[in-house]
């Protein structure tokens, strides 16, 4: 009992804070993505980038514009991480090898950070911060601006297939949001602890007369971005479990609110640019009750320890910190899962069987809870539509999405968007379990083994970016399979969304009839959780069964 | 054909961009925050190290480790930290843990052999060894321990500096942090911070 209250208790302080904070920064957000006039600043670069901010575009032309954007984005941090060995504060480190810089270019361009190697083991100082930095910014930008073009493009009524401008989306977001926001969280966290400095590792004589090296880095800075943008990618190996990255049970529970902060008040934005806050109303409703569900189960599954080494230990510490215990590790781990980011605060291998199942779950859902700080929102229109398209079929209404007919050119593209994560995660798992150079880096056997492939695959695809660490990835042959499993994980969505708001936009807008199924209402909330976890979390039944499944079992 | 020479266009201002975003995110804004913090919280910024008599420093020179990194404790006389899987130990350059499942017969052993080697350090039945004390962290470099740890390890603590256990007692009490605003994290005791405070009363003892 008296472990139980300061559980749930800290899950009741974070939505206090959330339900503060969330409003007021989703109409911050809709005013970003709407509103006619740049500042002055954002005027200065555009005269100095060339670049027409006012200039509508066609789906088309903004899909190339953020490919274009992504794929300099891959080059420049390949470079980067191949040649650091020439940049100043490199610390001496090498060159990342080729398939080490691919997988790791990629990683941080998709917005995954899944990381091979280990921070403070192989990166300088100017690689992680104008290399991995500026990718935390642009890409979680780069998701924001998709999710506000389709949210706009739905709030538009025959504007034959153009969106809005994916540049000015793009620093907008950057500018107005992720960068002062960045700034204040990196000051707090530096405040409360967190290393921010310029020096390599220094050696201290311990008390106990032998050697200590104590890392240095800016590290506040890159923290407190890699949580706001929902990126993961830690500057030290043992990521937010650090003491330098998350020094305290308060730091602990603002790198969470920060995670959240975003995704939750895009969802409130979309209500308030397609002009009916309910909309967005129900569907951050559907994205807190998923979260909530996946925090419940993994608080319980943690705290009560069971398997063979919890039971011998006296609890499922292994992996975690003393700071934290069980309830806050579990709490982060839910979070870090259900949004896109895959930082951690404990170690994801050695959590119970069922925790662990959790973590993956929230990813193969398809991160919509409430899921990356762009692709929450979007992953989550995209079941809407196939909600409103199955519930027409079981009651013979028409399809319809906030006055949008949906056709059959709609739901192929939505279709073959739900089955990309899958299609992904499970032909990349069956291709890593049959050749041996993917089994070769499995830590163990049995059940385990195979959870251990099936997270990293999961993480990958969905552009998470967590680990069950027991995984040998800096191969050639995981780094190679996990950056394919990256980058059409990132841009085979982002591509078919842009595709439907380019429909959208260009649809007239049907009055609503008798026939309209209200998308704002309770039983709609239900509906599009009950799709998430029947038409998404189905697929994955029969390999969960043999990994985390079979585990809690035996 | 069309389509790649405007994804070629597009990659080019996405080139210009980049640039300028490198500038601003990569170099302005780390060194914003570095100036802010360096000059706000020097300490903290800078590791937060502390000497052998207890106090705050930034000079590594004078430093006998941080307050938020575990260390190894090679003397049986101070309290001893939870097991660790950075590197051979404690490695501030190789943070990170075991990875290692639930159901790894490897973890189990280790669990069992960590579990008998607290209980004969302390003379204790190795049941009444705390879960912390038989596990390793996340990082590696925890730097803290569960009161129930700490307070296992009080007796031999006290024996071995020729303190009272009460005052050892006293001493842990201090050192010990309970839950962030009575809910956030738990209840948990610095080690580093706390073998200075013993070795402190040590020496004070000795002087008398």
């Amino acid at each position: 009992m008296s472990e139980l209250l300061p559980a749930v208790g800290q899950v009741l302080v974070l939505v206090v804070v959330l339900a503060l904070a969330v409003p007021l920064l989703g109409r911050h957000l809709a005013h970003t993505y709407t509103a006619p006039g740049h500042l002055a600043v954002e005027r200065g670069a555009y005269r100095l980038l060339r670049i027409d901010p006012d200039a509508d575009q066609h789906w088309r032309t903004y899909a190339l514009s953020a490919l274009g954007f992504s794929l300099v984005g891959i080059l420049l941090l390949y470079a980067v991480l191949r040649l650091q060995q020439h940049l100043p504060l490199s610390l001496g480190f090498g060159a990342l090898p080729a398939d080490g810089a691919w997988n790791t270019a990629v990683s941080f361009v998709t917005n995954t950070n899944w990381q091979w190697y280990s921070g403070e083991a192989a990166l300088g100082h100017l690689a992680q911060a104008t290399g991995l930095t500026v990718q935390n910014f642009v890409s979680a930008a780069t998701g924001m601006a998709v999710a506000a073009a389709l949210a706009r493009a739905l709030s538009r009524s025959g504007a034959g297939g153009r969106i809005g401008n994916f540049w000015t989306d793009l620093v907008r977001g950057t500018v107005r949001v992720l960068l002062p926001g960045a700034l204040v969280a990196a000051v707090l966290l530096a405040l409360l602890g967190v290393v921010q400095n310029l020096s390599g590792a220094r050696t201290v004589t311990t008390l106990t007369g032998g050697e200590q090296s104590v890392p240095g880095g800016p590290v506040a800075s890159q923290e407190a971005i890699k949580e706001l943008g929902t990126n993961g990618g830690g500057f030290f190996n043992a990521n937010s479990a650090h003491p330098f990255e998350n020094p305290t049970p308060l730091t602990n529970l603002i790198e969470i609110v920060l995670m959240l902060l975003v995704p939750f008040a895009m969802a409130w934005a979309f209500g308030l640019i397609v002009g009916d806050r309910r909309q967005g109303a129900a569907v951050l409703a559907a994205m807190g009750l998923l979260l909530v569900v996946a925090v419940a189960l993994l608080t319980w599954a943690e705290m009560a320890g069971p398997g063979t080494v919890p039971h011998a230990a006296g609890g499922a510490l292994e992996g975690k910190e003393t700071r934290f215990g069980t309830a806050g590790s579990a709490l982060f781990a839910a979070v870090t899962t259900g949004t896109s980011t895959g930082a951690v605060n404990s170690l994801h291998d050695s959590f119970t069987a069922p925790g662990g199942g959790v973590a993956m779950v929230g990813m193969l859902l398809g991160e919509v809870s409430p899921g990356g700080v762009g692709s929450g929102l979007y992953g989550m229109l995209v079941l809407a539509v196939v909600t409103v398209f199955i519930a027409g079929l079981m009651v013979g209404r028409t399809p319809e999405y906030l006055g949008k007919k949906i056709g059959q050119r709609e739901i192929v593209l939505v279709a073959v968007y739900v089955l990309a994560s899958p299609f992904l995660v499970l032909v990349g798992l069956a291709l890593a379990l049959s050749v041996p150079a993917g089994v070769a880096g499995l830590q163990e056997d049995g059940a385990h083994g195979l959870s251990e492939a099936l997270y990293a695959l999961a993480s990958a695809s969905n552009n998470n970016g967590s680990a069950f660490g027991g995984l040998t990835s800096g191969t050639p042959f995981w780094n190679t399979l996990l950056g394919l499993a990256m980058l059409l994980g990132r841009f085979l969505p982002l591509v078919l969304v842009l595709a439907l708001a380019g429909r959208f936009a260009a649809a007239q807008r049907v009055p609503v009839g008798p026939g309209t199924l209200p998308t704002h209402r309770p039983l709609f909330v239900s509906l599009l959780v009950g799709v998430a976890l029947v038409v998404v979390g189905l697929t994955f039944v029969p390999v969960l069964v043999l990994g985390p499944i079979v585990e809690s079992l035996s | 054909m069309r389509d790649l020479l405007a994804l070629l266009r597009q990659s080019l201002a996405g080139l210009r961009v980049l640039v300028a975003a490198t500038v601003l995110l990569g170099v302005a804004y780390p060194l914003l925050v570095t100036g802010i913090a360096q000059v706000a919280v020097p300490w903290q910024a800078n590791g937060s190290l502390v000497t052998a008599a207890g106090e705050r420093t930034t000079d590594a020179d004078e430093a006998v480790g941080s307050v938020l990194l575990g260390q190894a404790t090679d003397d049986d006389g101070l309290f001893q930290p939870r097991p660790s899987a950075a590197g051979d130990g404690w490695d501030g350059l190789a943070s990170g843990g075991s990875n290692l499942g639930p159901e790894s017969p490897e973890l189990l052993a280790l669990v069992g052999e960590r579990r008998a080697e607290v209980a004969a350090r302390e003379g204790v039945d190795p049941a009444a060894v705390p879960p912390d004390a038989v596990t390793a962290s996340g990082s590696g470099l925890d730097p803290q321990v569960s009161p129930a740890y700490a307070a296992l390890q009080v007796p031999r603590v006290a024996a071995a500096n020729g303190l009272d256990e009460a005052a050892v007692r006293a001493l842990v009490a201090e050192h010990t942090a309970g839950r962030t605003l009575g809910i956030l994290g738990e209840p948990r005791v610095d080690v580093l911070a706390l073998n200075i405070a013993v070795l402190a009363a040590r020496d004070a003892g000795a002087g008398d």
